[in-house]
């Protein structure tokens, strides 16, 4: 299975003869455009997955929130230790060079701009990058934010995996936020099972499509699509 | 800084006292000294940590004895936190959300003389309504207030007859940034070793922060923990 090479020249890349990206693949993309050397922190649930694809020799360093620098993998069987765990709370391994830190230190690398890149989950992202990832707005909701509002500000770079489309069909690229904001103007670059965007002050430029054309998508999404050669 | 069991450790906690307890879930949470303060019993307290409870132990034992007023943290809603859950829903208390960065930072405020601090973090958020903004260098940022406790409830490694500390792992997380908070901080560790016995270029915490600590034993933390009780 081939997801492409990253996108290097401006022209939009459509891979038509395949079918979307699969979750497996999407986090595969996601790797294969974080560059080597990177710190990067990875949000809880589908972000998760990207660690699975990032190769040793690129020297990605991991990130938690709860306070940690090269975390490793999942730990397993004695190597469980309750007081090493990750930001969903699963317990996990450090690396060799790892470093343990305090809560607001932790935060200062995200709001300070010394992590690089963050990958995020969402309900919502504008076109002008804008975030919505941290409540429904449902009144009967426990609202619970915990470390999504420093991360979507923090990192100079912020990538959000979601799917394209909600559960009602809507488009989750939308052309302004409907659930409540995380954060403004802070994503950087959406992927999704059906293409890779940048948004931004410009709005939407697509660079890569998966098992669609560039036309096709948009017909389906409620927002106005660049090339990256337009 | 004296060293006491826990008991007398928690003995003078007043009602409606605001009290600081460390751990991220339950890795650096204060199991001792929270069963310790179930047994004072101590009410109509406000409660700083960054979730609200785990299972039935620890945080979530003080919650189901109706001891706590009202919660503010980051991330309340998790799989185990039903006590919390089943309180909030009956009204029964009050809770203030509180991005995880901000609540750090607020503490590290409060513990640093800092009357205030403007973060990007929030910014056009449900979170910053009714609070001051202000434009700096072009972005755009919050005012946020520093969060001061009566009590800090910590765990840590191991300290010195001084009160220097030493963390273990991810369980540091706001051990020592709740540490410089609270008017007094009182810290459980495994053990307590001799001034000295602790590499000074290796104390995360210096003793001046630290009021009075209590030794739990790895054993004993543990036990409580797992929700033994001895």
């Amino acid at each position: 299975m081939s997801v492409g090479q990253t996108v290097r020249d401006a022209t939009t890349v459509e891979h038509t003869d395949r079918e979307p990206l699969s979750r497996d693949e999407m986090a595969q993309v996601v790797a294969r455009d974080i560059p080597a050397g990177a710190y990067v922190n990875l949000g809880i649930g589908q972000p998760t997955r990207v660690a699975d694809h990032l190769p040793d020799e690129k020297g990605i360093v991991l990130h938690t929130e709860n306070g940690m620098l090269r975390m490793g993998p999942r730990a397993e069987g004695d190597a469980v230790d309750p007081d090493l765990v990750n930001a969903g709370k699963i317990p996990v391994t450090e690396l060799p060079g790892a470093a343990y830190f305090h809560h607001a230190d932790s935060f200062a690398m995200m709001r300070g701009g010394h992590l690089d890149v963050c990958v995020l989950g969402a309900f919502q992202v504008s076109q002008h990058g804008d975030l919505a990832n941290w409540h429904t707005g449902d009144p009967d909701a426990i609202p619970a934010v915990g470390g999504a509002m420093d991360l979507a500000v923090g990192a100079k770079d912020v990538f959000v995996m979601m799917t394209m489309f909600a559960k009602d069909g809507s488009s989750k690229l939308v052309e302004s936020l409907t659930y409540p904001a995380t954060g403004l103007a802070c994503v950087s670059r959406v992927y999704t099972e059906y293409g890779v965007f940048d948004v931004g002050a410009d709005g939407v430029s697509v660079r890569e499509t998966y098992g669609i054309t560039v036309d096709a998508l948009r017909k389906r999404l409620p927002v106005a699509l660049r090339r990256l050669e337009d | 800084m004296r060293v006491l069991d826990a008991e007398e450790a928690v003995a003078d906690v007043a009602d409606g006292s605001t009290v600081l307890v460390g751990g991220f879930g339950t890795a650096g949470m204060p199991f001792t000294l929270l069963d310790a303060l179930v047994r004072q019993g101590a009410r109509d307290l406000t409660v700083v940590s960054n979730n609200a409870g785990n299972g039935e132990t620890g945080l979530a034992a003080l919650l189901a004895a109706g001891q706590v007023r009202k919660m503010i943290c980051s991330f309340p809603r998790q799989a185990d936190s039903y006590v919390f859950d089943a309180l909030y829903r009956e009204g029964k208390i009050e809770l203030e959300v509180v991005p995880q960065g901000n609540l750090a930072e607020r503490m590290r405020a409060a513990g640093a003389g800092i009357g205030g601090f403007f973060t990007p973090t929030g910014y056009g958020t449900m979170l910053a309504e009714g609070k001051e903004t202000r434009t700096i260098d072009g972005r755009d940022y919050v005012l946020e207030a520093p969060l001061r406790g009566d009590v800090a409830l910590i765990a840590a490694r191991r300290a010195d007859t001084l009160g220097n500390l030493v963390y273990h792992k991810t369980a540091r997380n706001f051990g020592p940034v709740m540490a410089t908070a609270a008017t007094t901080t009182i810290v459980e560790v495994d053990d307590v070793v001799d001034a000295g016995g602790i590499d000074p270029e290796c104390v995360v915490t210096p003793g001046i922060f630290v009021d009075r600590v209590v030794a739990v034993g790895a054993e004993q933390r543990v036990a409580a923990r797992e929700g033994a009780r001895a």
